[in-house]
Order: structure tokens, then sequence, then C-alpha cells
């Protein structure tokens, strides 16, 4: 590979794992309070949808990000709503958030446009080249010459991790994932902390869907999400809940994405089926290799009750 | 959801009790979002209910055709939820046993019926066991959950299945992208005469009966439900192999995922194609949650949604109600037994 195919070829990982980054990073916060939100896809793809409404609505591509982060709370509030206030199992709960998402999406976008998959023109988010920085050899035009989604995921990974291991509010919602009922009998309001976490995870994943509509496909289509969601609790996982390690990890998937293109450029003629399915066996096997016994926060998945 | 103290009639009861409360609240839920869709609502139920039963041609043909995969899948979800073993991968579960059943299928051909078939649902089977082994390993030996695992090996499957459509299994005259078709040898039997509906049927329903009968009866059966109820518990009471019971579940739940894929394969489409499964993985799980994980109740659940989807095609052509709506009805089933079972463990405390 040569440098500028090196740089293309990192431009395309950037671009793939973008998107996952943001809804893991969000995923990561709502995990560490305890909610483990398969939902997320739903959230993804109602920001797809959202941000493509909103950015046709205001002619404005910024406006779209606003209406898919909102979008995808609406989503998780669902998910909240029979989570953390009816203590219902969130597996299920997640599994039923995320059918309904992809339905209704699609029934909007098909009441809206048509059955037939209408090419919409959206205003789109263009890239926005950092200055210096871009010019930084091999890595600088694939790493800051992104859309301004991109710089956002960059910027919330330490955020997040000073948000999550430096800050009271970081301990108290850790607290609450790890022990909620000693955390209660510490005075930390358990269902809060969960509730506004798990919001948090879903405006995350709204932009991840504005984002692929307006940074990437420049068009909406059904079921564009692609499982995004659920690879993105999987990223969660490879990154040992440390919104740092998760940049990177969704990184690591949006390079396995991006192998495709270049093992085909490079003329080998492996089947294009195969490639797709690459990045989901590369995190299995990631999964089960490297971060072998990495613990969960200890009340992840469990309803939580107030006695 | 599930829990061992209750006697089997107490929670039957209660079980369909919640379903039908489900099935209402889901009506309105739907009517009303209909409504403010701009829709009519009771055009749209016209319309479904047409579609689905509105002959006994559309019921045996459509309706009853489409609910066994959503039985068969339904049953593998029932049984691993039973245990306690999150499998939200029938769907990979059943493209592996698809393939596995055309591949037999069009190999076999010099073979008699009676030697094929079984070969054919044997393969589905193993299969769709074989596709459960890596998230089985990776829970029980790694302490990875299944949950990811299984969704990230329904991916594999589905691209597997795409591959091989593309490639090895293309069908003969390399046009498009499917299988050719399997022998005749290799073909369920029509259970009626001029109707669609095929031996498939009676295999799901024989297989529901069963597993009603080991889960509710069977030592092996309680402890099953006894993992389910708290792995924790059935482990220190030293009476229980947990290990050995998760692991074989796990693995009959995908082996009989994988009887999904290959029943619909030699029962109705005889060859194998991209997107032969419209989600009836993900659909299953709101079919074995409606029934209570209870395997007959699977039955009555798996038609009804048999119904939903047979109807969704009438109404998207007679009310204009776009077919993605399903996914919707499918998430607001789910929702409400979960809102109504909350209600109930409520009232049980309360009492």
């Amino acid at each position: 590979m040569s440098a500028a195919e090196f740089t293309l070829f990192l431009e395309a990982a950037v671009r793939l794992g973008i998107p996952l980054a943001l809804a893991a990073l969000g995923e990561t916060i709502s995990e560490r309070s305890g909610v483990i939100n398969i939902g997320l896809e739903g959230s993804i793809i109602a920001g797809a949808l959202g941000g493509a409404l909103g950015a046709l609505a205001f002619q404005s591509a910024g406006m779209g990000v606003m209406t898919g982060a909102m979008a995808g709370c609406a989503v998780a509030l669902v998910f909240a709503a029979f989570v953390i206030g009816l203590g219902a199992d969130q597996i299920i709960t997640g599994t039923a958030v995320t059918l309904g998402g992809l339905g209704m999406t699609g029934a909007i976008y098909q009441a809206r446009f048509g059955a037939t998959g209408t090419e919409l023109s959206l205003p789109t988010l263009q890239a926005l080249p950092i200055p210096v920085l871009d010019r930084i050899p091999l890595v600088g035009s694939a790493l800051f010459a992104q859309a301004p989604t991109a710089y956002l995921a960059y910027a919330l990974a330490p955020a997040l991790w000073y948000f999550l291991f430096r800050t009271p509010w970081g301990l108290e919602l850790r607290a609450v994932g790890e022990a909620p009922d000693a955390a209660k009998a510490a005075g930390v309001k358990v269902r809060w902390i969960r509730f506004f976490a798990t919001l948090t995870g879903g405006i995350l994943a709204g932009v991840a869907g504005a984002h692929l509509t307006l940074a990437h496909a420049g068009t909406f289509a059904e079921g564009m999400s692609a499982g995004k969601g659920f690879i993105a609790i999987a990223v969660v996982v490879l990154g040992r809940w440390n919104p740092i390690l998760v940049l990177f990890a969704a990184l690591f998937f949006g390079a396995a994405s991006a192998l495709q293109f270049f093992l085909q450029a490079l003329g080998l003629d492996l089947p294009y089926q195969l490639f797709l399915a690459l990045p989901y066996v590369l995190t299995l096997a990631a999964l089960s290799g490297w971060v072998g016994r990495a613990r969960a926060p200890a009340a992840l998945a469990l309803p939580w009750e107030s006695e | 959801m599930v829990q061992v103290r209750d006697g089997p009639r107490v929670r039957a009861r209660e079980s369909i009790l919640i379903a039908i409360g489900a099935v209402v609240v889901t009506a309105l839920a739907g009517a009303a979002l209909l409504l403010a869709g701009g829709y009519d609502p009771l055009a749209a139920a016209g319309a479904m209910l047409r579609g689905a039963f509105g002959s006994w041609g559309a019921f045996t043909s459509i309706t009853l055709v489409r609910s066994v995969p959503l039985i068969l899948a339904g049953l593998a979800v029932a049984l691993a939820f039973q245990a306690g073993v999150w499998n939200i991968g029938a769907e990979g579960q059943l493209y592996a046993g698809a393939i596995a059943a055309v591949w037999v299928g069009l190999v076999g051909g010099a073979l008699p019926g009676v030697v094929l078939v079984p070969l054919v649902l044997l393969a589905a089977l193993g299969a769709g066991c074989l596709w459960a082994v890596v998230p089985t390993v990776m829970r029980v030996r790694l302490g990875v959950g299944e949950v990811i695992t299984t969704i990230l090996m329904n991916f594999v499957g589905i691209y597997l299945a795409a591959y091989m459509v593309h490639g090895p299994l293309q069908e003969a005259r390399g046009v498009f992208p499917q299988t050719d078709a399997i022998a005749e040898a290799a073909r369920l039997p029509k259970l009626l005469p001029g109707s669609r509906l095929h031996l498939g049927f009676a295999i799901a329903v024989v297989l529901a009966v069963t597993l009603a009968m080991v889960l509710s009866r069977s030592r092996v059966g309680f402890q099953i439900r006894a993992v389910g109820a708290s792995e924790a518990a059935a482990r220190v009471s030293g009476q229980i192999d947990t290990r050995r019971v998760l692991v074989g579940t796990f693995l009959l739940s995908g082996a009989i995922a994988g009887l999904a894929g290959g029943v619909e394969v030699s029962g109705l489409t005889y060859a194998l194609y991209e997107n032969l499964s419209p989600g009836w993985g993900y659909t299953a799980i709101a079919v074995a949650l409606l029934a209570g994980l209870n395997p007959l109740g699977v039955l009555v659940t798996g038609v009804l949604f048999g119904a939903l989807q047979a109807g969704a095609g009438a109404m998207q052509r007679d009310a204009g109600i776009p077919a993605a709506w399903v996914g919707v009805v499918e998430a607001l089933v789910i929702l409400a037994v979960l809102g109504l079972d909350r209600v109930r463990r409520l009232r049980g405390e309360g009492a």
C-alpha cells in the first residue's frame, strides 16, 4: 500500500468509524449507569430520518443534526420509560424499540416520499478541514478534513473520560451502575441518573444517525442503520467501557469495514459479501480474545427498584 | 418473566390474559398512531383481516404458510428464554439452516424422498446448532454475553447466505443471485391439495406439543425452567449442572431456528436467495413473548403474526398503508406484554 493509498484507507476508516463512535460513546455512558440499550439501533435510524427531515425543512444540515438528535432522544425516551419507569427487561424492551424504530421510520418515509425509495436531495454536512492539522503527513487529511460530527466524537471521548473518572457526577453515575442499592443509600438518585444517561445515549445515537444521512449517504434509505446500533454495543465492550478506548475500538471497526475497498483496489478478487461479514467476525474474535474477562458494570441490564 | 413457583396452570391462565390484553392495547395504540398519521384505522383493519382470513385459500396458503417459520423460530426463542439464554440470533441460525438445507437438497437429488427429506431437515438442524456454538462457547467459557454475540452472528449468517447465492451455490444460469431449485425429492409434501400449505406446518405443531410436554412434565424441563428463574440458585442447589443445561438449551434453540430456515426452503421457496427472511428471527421474539414463552401459545401467536404479515400486503394495496408498519405493530405487542406483565407482578406483590 502506498502512502496515498494508506491515507485514503485511513480516511475511509474514520468516515465509517465516526457514526459508531458517536453511538458507542453515548452507550458507554448509559451502560456505565447500568442500562444496556439494545434499542440504540432504533435511535440511530430515527436520527437518520429525523436528520433528513429537519435538514429538508430548515434547508440546513446543522439543523438536521439537531432534529436527528431530538429524534434519537425521543426513541430513547420510550426505552427509558419502560426500562426505568416500569422496570421492564432491558434486552426485550430494546429489541422492541429497535423493531419499532425501523418500522416507524420506514412507514413515515414511505408515507412522505412514496414506496419507491426516492433519492432525497439534502443539504449535506461538508468536510471542515482544520488548518495546519490537516497538513500532517499521512494522517492529517484523513483525521482532520472530516465532517464536524467527527470532531464532536474526537472531543467527546476525552471529555466523557474526564467526566466519568474525574468528576463527582461521574463517580455517582458509575456507582449507580455498579451498586445501585449502595448508591441509593448514599443519597444518589438512581433512577434520574439512569434516565439522563439513557437519554444522553439516545441523543448521541441520533447524531450518529444524522451523520449517516447528512455526512455520509446524502439521502435516507429504509433500514440504512444496518445494524450499527448493535455494532456500537459491541464496540463499547471492545473499548472496555472506557470512552477513549471506545473511540479507538470504533475506528478499528471502521478500519475493518474500510479494508474491503482496499483489498479490492489491490486487485484481490475476494468476494464482496465475505468482506461485508469481516468486521462482524473480527469483532467476535476481538470480544473473545483481547477483551478476555473485561468486567461489565456489575448492575448492567438488571432492573432496579427502590425498596 | 418466568417463575417456577407458580403452577403451570396458573401461569398459563395469566399468560393468556396478558396476551389478550396486549392484543387489545396494540390494536388501540396502533389505531391511534394510524389516525395521527392521517390513515383510516378501520379501513386498515378491514384490509388486513380480508388479506389474512378473507378466504380459506388466503388463510391456508398465505396466513398459515407465513406462520410456519414464525412458529419454529418462536419456539427456538421461547425455549432459550425459558432457560435465561438471550438468544437474539434466531435470524442467523435460520439462514445457516437454510443454506445447509439447500446444499443437501441440491447435491442429494439421486436419493429417494423418504431419505432425502429427513437429510435436508437434519442438515438444517445441524447448521442452526453449529451457528449457536460460537455464542454458546463465548458465554460459558469466556463470560461474553450472548446478546451481542448472537446479533453479530446474525450479520455473518446473512452475508454468508448472500455470498452463497452470488458464489458457490448460484444458479447454473448465473443470472440471478439465487440457487437452483432443490431436487423434487428434497421438497416437503403439501398438506392440503391445491394449497401451498406444506408438511412444515405439521412439523411445527408436533414440535410445539413435544416441547410443551418436555418443559412442563419432564426433569429436563424443570431444570431448564429452574436455570431460567435463577442460574445462581439452580447452581448452589447442587442438583443441577447449570452449565450443561445452558449449553444444551442454547444449542437446541439454535437447531430449531435452523430448522425454521430448512423447512422454509424445502417446503415453500425450494431455493435460497438474499433476504429470504424479512427478519423472522426478530419477529420470533415478539411471537415467543406474546405466548408467555409457552410452546403451545407460540402456535397461536405464530399464526397471529403470520396473519399480520399476510394482511400487511393487503393493507398496503387496499388502504395505502406502508407494509413497514408491521414492525411498529410488533414493537407495540412486545411493549404491551412488558407493560401488562409489570401490572401483573405489581398486583401479585400487593395480594
